[in-house]
């Protein structure tokens, strides 16, 4: 450990370091001294971000590969811990999200210290620190015991900040489910691990990617990978645990789930299949491709039937994580048939995306708390005129909103038009059903893209728009500056990478250099101004020019429309003459969202109910009208039921050796024993 | 630099001439449905009636509801410069393909439904609601139809596509059929026309792009229905760049110019004149029969892409 070279990975022990500290100041924090987490533990937790971005950065841009062991643990197992350009990129997703928590959470936990939402402080921040600590190492990891160690840390602790408010049985129910999954996952990783160190003869990486493995081995490797990093990712059909999981837990850790929990899923899906694994087939890029489709459309149709805006934004990232998976799809097809460049700009895409929609999804989700902060109100129906009371979170909330719906300036456009470029790239491949099946699902990613921006018209049109439909909503403030600041660095980031899209895509460079051995020269030859993925005469898109345009407009617009023109005078809104309008008569999100329940009518199980009451008499008039709507999951109803009913009845049959007698279990314990060692011997 | 000056005069033009085309398709229709015709500058009056007024805002109204008219106006406008409307080569071209160009109409749509919802009214929660159900079901089916000769011309560049569809001359290609038809429906339903949707109506219940819109008045609503008149015209030009670009300008000599304004005065003249005929002989849908229209385009996307891949590229 000597010389400048070191230093990422100093910096990156000293995240951890700062981490930990702010678990043990937390411990501190007993009901008459909240201070200890309010300033001391975010205080540490700001470090531990800016040290975790700090050495992501040094050790992408200066394509640095560092390695280092410790002799913890078993005595012949030596931890192994390594930076590199793909795990630098994910600690500065990370750092920036702890970074924007540090700041918003001083305020946030607030509510937690007293009043009627009042918990134990110290829990909260000692897992907090564990869950962040096994993301920071986790990401350092350099075999597959310390990355399953870390895994597994990152999803216990997750598991007790999920069920942090254990007063309720949902949240119970929630994290229950949470820790069931996650388990099922990390043990299909545990086996796709196996499968590399068995043929690689250890469990450093080093020896996996060394591996030789046969197609089928290969595919084995891959499909126990796939499926359980996208159990931790949300992917559809795995996805059951997230809406429920994510909208439970305080809402910065909402966003650090969202932002960056499920985002190790997709970090490990890259490691182990471009960087293990290595050699990528053409057809696991097909099912992955798929599955990304299905996921990124049935997250959005879903999310489009909430009303609870936490869950809805829960639901939108099963439909980000779908879109990721659809740009990694694609980068594996292209690469597995020989396209070096479209494949590197399809996993250019996906990372693109991954980072863009921690940015967004962390930032509404902060602005999902800070209303709840306020208000102590999650529904959408209940909400209403916020803009009004809350003008500075109504802003942030909606860069949030503008750049996930995918709309140019902001960064979830340059993803998703990314992405659309290495779909239309489809005539490169030989196989006739992959050109026509690729444009598909580019029609399906389109679609999603427009239901999400119908979505988010309806989140932030319903909450904060309008008039407020609910006493407390009515008498929101605007919260303190250290929660405006925490998502004002998210919201300028989100504007930042919609606007500079060449710079953060020369950045990746190393990464795609480390993986693929290919980078994309040709997306920034024409300068910072003009995006060209494939080549200016192809396609090409100029985010600067665009945003001094509307800002030109807006100036335009001042100067010639604005000024000297008579103050506009306020008035009543138009009623059609009846009379008073009040705010029952708006629209809900229920009533919203209505059209496009009825137009895709069979994806979910809907089940609507008016009970209407008539009043005796010759004419019957209706008295009263109750109006309820209830809408499922069909994979939890038709997948998870079964599997659980199945389980049971399996218990069931076995239930008679369960005799509550010693004497009985002693002998089961004896004839095993026996067994084993016939097995043994 | 000259080439950057005949970009910004050709989006001038463009912003310019979008009323003159909403004028002509009134006059065209009043003279179908034998009423008395209004002059073709009558839009120009209108706008600058608008201009002029003194605003009302409604009580409710926030800093958002004022904002949308210009993010609405500028969506327009860097959208119509990107379109080839009498020459190609155009630098601006650059700034955004046909997948940016959709983005910004999403853009003019995400904000115009906020300002629906902003009053807290019903009409315009109804309003922000239909259009974006209306929207969802079209954007793919433009994209689809746009891919498919966007991977004809290997370019999502409008400026490229346009000059490659010109160069290879008066060929048949039976995808381009599929997708023409697409795109013209996926046009009336997106610009609001008859059955999706009837500019005109007086009757709030049946309004979707005019409930949304019902509270602006004044310089604001003139901002608003002028970007309406240039989404129209930019629709116009699309089609007519894509399936029928002969004439168009393919350098910056007077001549050629000459020859590409007169070509596209003509073609979307022809064109209005379709669509008042098809105006005229249909009657407004019900709202759930749209998605049903609409996927009728999505279909004959999906069948333009299908026969460009079999047919077209000997796959």
């Amino acid at each position: 450990m000597s010389g400048t070279n070191e230093i990422p990975l100093l910096l990156a022990y000293a995240a951890v370091a700062c981490t930990l500290l702010s678990g043990v100041v937390s411990m501190f924090a007993v009901r008459r001294h909240p201070n200890f987490l309010h300033f001391g533990s975010f205080l540490f937790l700001f470090f531990s971000g800016a040290a975790s971005i700090a050495a992501g950065a040094w050790a992408l841009l200066a394509k640095l590969s560092l390695t280092d062991h410790f002799a913890l643990g078993l005595p012949w197992l030596d931890w192994h811990v390594r930076i590199d350009p793909l795990s630098g990129f994910f600690l500065m997703l990370l750092g920036t999200l702890v970074v924007a928590i540090s700041l918003y959470g001083p305020s946030y936990t607030r509510e937690f210290a007293r009043g009627e939402a009042a918990q134990p402080l110290p829990p909260l921040g000692v897992f907090s620190a564990l869950f962040i600590v096994g993301m920071q190492m986790l990401l350092l990891a350099d075999d597959a015991l310390v990355f399953m160690i870390f895994w597994e840390m990152m999803s216990l602790s997750g598991y007790f900040l999920v069920v942090y408010q254990h007063q309720h049985a949902a949240n119970r129910h929630a994290a229950f489910v949470y820790l069931l999954l996650a388990h099922v996952g990390a043990l299909v990783i545990l086996l796709s691990f196996g499968v590399l160190a068995a043929f690689g003869g250890g469990l450093t990486f080093d020896q996996m990617r060394a591996a030789k493995l046969s197609p089928l081995w290969a595919t084995i490797a891959f499909g126990c990978a796939f499926a359980g990093f996208g159990t931790k990712s949300g992917m559809v059909p795995l996805h059951v645990w997230l809406p429920d999981a994510h909208p439970v837990a305080p809402s910065h850790i909402s966003a650090l789930m969202s932002g960056a929990m499920i985002k190790m899923g997709i970090y490990g899906m890259v490691r182990v299949i471009y960087d293990l694994i290595g050699d990528v087939r053409w057809e696991w890029g097909v099912v992955v491709l798929c599955i990304g489709t299905a996921s990124a459309l049935l997250g959005v149709l879903y999310a489009l039937m909430q009303h609870d805006l936490k869950r809805l934004l829960a639901y939108h990232s099963i439909e980000n994580i779908g879109i990721i998976l659809m740009g990694l799809g694609l980068s594996m097809i292209f690469l597995g048939s020989g396209h070096m460049m479209l494949g590197t700009l399809g996993l250019v895409a996906a990372l693109y995306h991954t980072i863009n929609h921690a940015l967004f999804k962390g930032l509404l989700f902060l602005g999902a708390g800070a209303v709840l902060y306020r208000t102590h109100e999650h529904d959408l129906d209940r909400m209403g005129g916020l803009i009004h009371r809350m003008p500075i979170t109504a802003l942030l909330f909606l860069v949030g909103c503008v750049a996930i719906s995918a709309l140019p300036p902001f960064n979830g456009f340059v993803s998703e038009w990314l992405t659309f470029q290495t779909a239309l790239q489809a005539p490169a491949l030989e196989n006739g059903l992959l050109r026509t099946m690729i444009p598909i699902a580019a029609a399906m990613l389109a679609l999603t893209g427009a239901l999400a921006a119908a979505c988010f018209v309806k989140a932030f049109g319903i909450g904060f728009l309008g008039q407020p439909r609910s006493r407390r909503v009515a008498r929101a403030r605007e919260v303190p500056a250290g929660m405006l600041g925490g998502m004002g660095l998210l919201a300028t980031l989100c504007l930042l990478l919609g606007v500079f899209p060449t710079t953060v895509i020369e950045a990746m460079a190393p990464i795609t250099q480390m993986l693929v051995q290919a980078a994309l020269p040709s997306a920034a030859a024409q300068g910072w101004m003009w995006l060209t993925p494939i080549s200016p005469q192809v396609a090409s898109y100029s985010a600067p020019f665009v945003l001094i345009a509307i800002v030109a407009v807006f100036g335009l617009g001042y100067l010639i429309l604005k000024r000297g023109a008579i103050a506009p005078r306020r008035a009543y809104a138009w009623d059609c003459g009846f009379g008073q309008l009040t705010q029952r008569m708006q629209y809900t999100s229920t009533a919203f969202s209505q059209p496009i329940r009825r137009v895709f009518g069979g994806v979910w199980k809907v089940d609507e109910q008016i009970d209407t009451l008539a009043s005796a008499g010759p004419i019957p008039r209706v008295t009263s009208l109750h109006y309820s709507l209830r809408t499922q999951d069909w994979s939890w109803l038709k997948c998870y039921v079964p599997i659980g009913r199945l389980v049971l009845a399996a218990a069931n049959r076995i239930v008679f050796i369960q005799t509550g007698n010693i004497h009985t279990y002693l002998k089961f314990s004896f004839v095993t024993l026996l067994v084993f060692l016939w097995i043994v011997s | 630099m000259t080439a950057w000056a005949f970009a910004a005069a050709q989006t001038l033009l463009f912003i310019a001439a979008a009323p003159l085309l909403g004028g002509w398709l009134q006059r065209v229709k009043c003279h179908m449905q034998n009423r008395a015709a209004p002059a073709v500058w009558q839009p120009y009056r209108n706008l600058a009636k608008l201009l002029r007024k003194r605003m009302l805002l409604a009580e409710n109204a926030s800093w958002l509801f004022r904002a949308v008219p210009y993010i609405v106006f500028g969506a327009m406008l860097l959208a119509a410069a990107v379109v080839p409307l009498i020459t190609v080569h155009l630098p601006s071209a650059a700034i955004a393909d046909v997948i940016v160009l959709v983005g910004f109409f999403a853009l003019a749509r995400f904000f115009t439904a906020l300002a629906g919802l902003d009053i807290g009214t019903a009409f315009g929660g109804m309003g922000a609601s239909r259009e974006m159900m209306v929207s969802a079901l079209a954007e793919p089916a433009m994209l689809m139809a746009v891919f498919t000769l966007s991977m004809t011309a290997n370019t999502t560049n409008l400026s490229v596509a346009t000059e490659y569809i010109l160069k290879s001359g008066l060929v048949l290609r039976p995808s381009f059929l599929f997708a023409l038809l697409a795109l013209a429906i996926v046009a009336v339903a997106e610009t609001s026309r008859i059955p999706v949707d009837n500019p005109a109506t007086h009757l709030e219940l049946t309004m979707l792009h005019e409930a949304m819109i019902l509270e602006y008045g004044g310089r604001h609503l003139a901002l608003i229905e002028w970007a309406s008149q240039v989404k129209l015209m930019i629709y116009a030009v699309l089609i007519v760049d894509f399936f029928f670009p002969w004439g168009i300008a393919t350098d910056f000599s007077a001549l050629a110019l000459t020859i590409g304004l007169v070509a596209v005065v003509a073609k979307l003249m022809l064109l209005a004149v379709v669509l008042v005929v098809w105006e005229t002989v249909l009657a407004k849908m019900r709202l759930f029969r749209v998605p049903q229209f609409l996927g009728f385009a999505f279909m004959l996307s999906l069948l333009a892409m299908l026969t460009h891949v079999v047919l077209e590229t000997g796959g």
